[in-house]
């Protein structure tokens, strides 16, 4: 007999990010959940730390969040799953995870339990394989399908794990799931379709939960949120005592982070929400009712690779100059031609950010015709070596300071430089993968590892 | 209501925002606070794939999706990055800041 409803306790959208908030979080706990669960990872940190094996999350964060919700599960003797472990999912992170795991049982004295972890990582040989056989590794988002020269400048690899992984281990007894990288949706998915909840309630539920509190109203992020399932809707309440779900957060939310707000694409399917109805069900509560799902025919991943395109250096130069601030293009050129002399037109990057005119939004800016009375250009030098790196990047900045303007009254140097150097920034990464794959069982690519927490 | 200066969104908007939608989009989201604003400002044809085309100074090509969405009343769309977010160049690894040109559209009275 199937329970009649679920209820799903979410205190962070992003664990690791920022620290959960634990007064909402304890109010969420009294109400003795039935899962626990948060989602670690976003692309959104760009392609550094994936491409770089790294968190962008501070591990006292990340551990403060695992330490409060491990507690909390264990003594309810609820389940806890964690998603996309360490921002990225990769291998190292989740290892990283399952290792605080035990080591917070080991310091809290708790009685055994079972772990089950699943990794995300691709082979690139996997991909490159399917390839050779003449399939196609297709491209999201208006990009090309994969290409071999794309591949090989690629560093590590993840796919997007639905619902299956965490659903096999939930089937294996785990008790504390920590999965590889996987969609925001399918942690609190996979219990629900589990426990016989209809699809596109449970996917909607994981859409709806996923951010945490980012879906209530007045802003504020980090505080838990809980959701509750039945056969018929989908409730969601917020825990902290100044917020409420209401119809205009929730819906709000489903735009949030996503090109259209109607789609959700998952590892099997797409949750449709344009037919879902929202009404406020009590004073903190938005009940939703009517999203439909459609599975996919055959299952395809999505994978997500970054790679290196070099070391980097970053310099500063101010101008105050009217004249130099309205020909600063003049002086970048001439620094670029600089380098060029050096170095030559290929083989590293050279990039310039004018702060005071368009260094936010670039050619978008409407206003990239109206500089400031001062301006601030960063100078980025990107290149194999870290010793190329810096001379791109210093000689693209010094050389600013030399530029030939025709009228410039001031002849003692263009700029202001705040520093003598310039400095060493973490290396630049591109995402070079977001691309779907197909794949025959969706466990395929995700191995399942269960083991025994003891003291 | 001084005649005169046209309201723009940013008097209108209770939320005017930018944010990435995956690694190579940047998604815009306009939400009004009550339906009425919301429906006045549809109706005056001031946020269309043309006129944010405009304001951006790109193509309407780079616009993958406009869309309304009543039940939060909002105005949404979203755009191509001319880069992947976080490659060297991009200013704006979250696509945080794009947003305000929005504010300073000018919405005709209906």
């Amino acid at each position: 007999m199937p329970a009649q409803s679920l209820r799903f306790l979410c205190p962070n959208g992003h664990l690791g990010f920022a620290p959960l908030k634990t007064d909402s979080f304890y109010r969420g706990v009294a109400t003795r959940p039935d899962f626990i669960l948060a989602d670690s990872g976003s692309d959104d940190i760009g392609p550094g730390p994936l491409g770089s094996d790294t968190s962008t999350s501070p591990r006292a964060w990340q551990r403060h969040d695992l330490e409060h919700m491990l507690l909390a599960s264990r003594k309810l003797g609820v389940p806890m799953i964690i998603g996309s472990a360490g921002d990225t999912g990769a291998n190292s992170r989740v290892d990283l995870y399952v290792a605080m795991i035990r080591e917070i049982a080991r310091e809290h004295g708790l009685a055994p339990f079972r772990i089950g972890w699943f990794y995300s990582e691709v082979d690139a040989a996997v991909v490159r394989e399917r390839m050779a056989r003449g399939e196609a590794i297709t491209g999201l988002d208006g990009r090309p399908d994969l290409t071999l020269e794309e591949l090989d400048a690629t560093d590590r690899i993840v796919a997007v794990a639905g619902i299956h992984p965490y659903r096999a281990l939930l089937d294996r007894g785990a008790e504390v799931i920590i999965g590889g990288r996987s969609s925001d949706s399918v942690i609190f998915a996979a219990p629900a379709i589990r426990s016989g909840f209809p699809d596109a309630l449970s996917y909607y539920l994981g859409k709806v939960l996923e951010c945490a509190s980012f879906n209530a109203e007045p802003y504020g992020g980090k505080e838990t949120v809980i959701g509750e399932i039945t056969m018929d809707d989908v409730k969601v309440t917020a825990l902290h005592p100044a917020q409420r779900c209401t119809v205009a957060s929730v819906a709000g939310h489903a735009m949030y982070e996503r090109s259209n707000p109607y789609f959700e694409h998952v590892a099997g399917g797409r949750l449709d929400m344009t037919t879902c109805r929202y009404e406020q069900y009590d004073e903190k509560t938005t009940r939703i009712t009517g999203p439909t799902f459609a599975a996919s025919d055959g299952v395809r991943v999505k994978l997500e690779g970054a790679g290196k395109v070099g070391e980097r250096f970053v310099g500063f130069v101010g101008i105050r100059d009217p004249y130099t601030v309205a020909h600063v293009d003049d002086v970048i050129d001439w620094a670029r031609q600089q380098v060029r002399e050096r170095f030559g037109d290929e083989g590293y990057e050279l990039h310039y950010q004018v702060y005071g005119r368009n260094g936010v939004m670039g050619e978008m800016d409407p206003l990239k015709d109206r500089a400031g009375h001062e301006v601030g250009v960063m100078v980025f030098g990107v290149a194999p070596t870290r010793a190329m790196a810096e001379e791109v990047a210093m000689t693209g900045t010094r050389q600013m300071f030399y530029a030939r303007l025709p009228d410039v009254k001031g002849t003692a140097g263009g700029v202001a430089f705040p520093l003598d150097e310039v400095v060493p920034a973490s290396p630049a990464y591109r995402w070079t993968l977001n691309h779907t794959m197909r794949v025959d069982d969706p466990l395929d690519l995700f191995p399942l590892h269960l083991d025994e927490v003891r003291p | 209501m001084s005649a005169g200066k046209p309201e723009t969104l940013g008097d209108l908007a209770k939320t005017v925002r930018s944010k990435n939608a995956g690694v190579d989009k940047i998604t815009f989201d306009i939400i009004f606070r009550e339906r009425a604003t919301y429906e006045r400002v549809k109706r005056s044809g001031a946020v269309t794939k043309r006129s944010v085309a405009a304001l951006y100074g790109i193509s309407e090509e780079r616009i993958s999706d406009f869309v309304t969405f009543d039940p939060a009343f909002a105005i949404k769309f979203t755009i191509y990055r001319t880069r992947p977010s976080g490659s060297p160049g991009d200013a704006d690894i979250f696509g945080a800041q794009q947003y305000a040109p929005l504010l300073d559209l000018e919405v005709p009275d209906a």
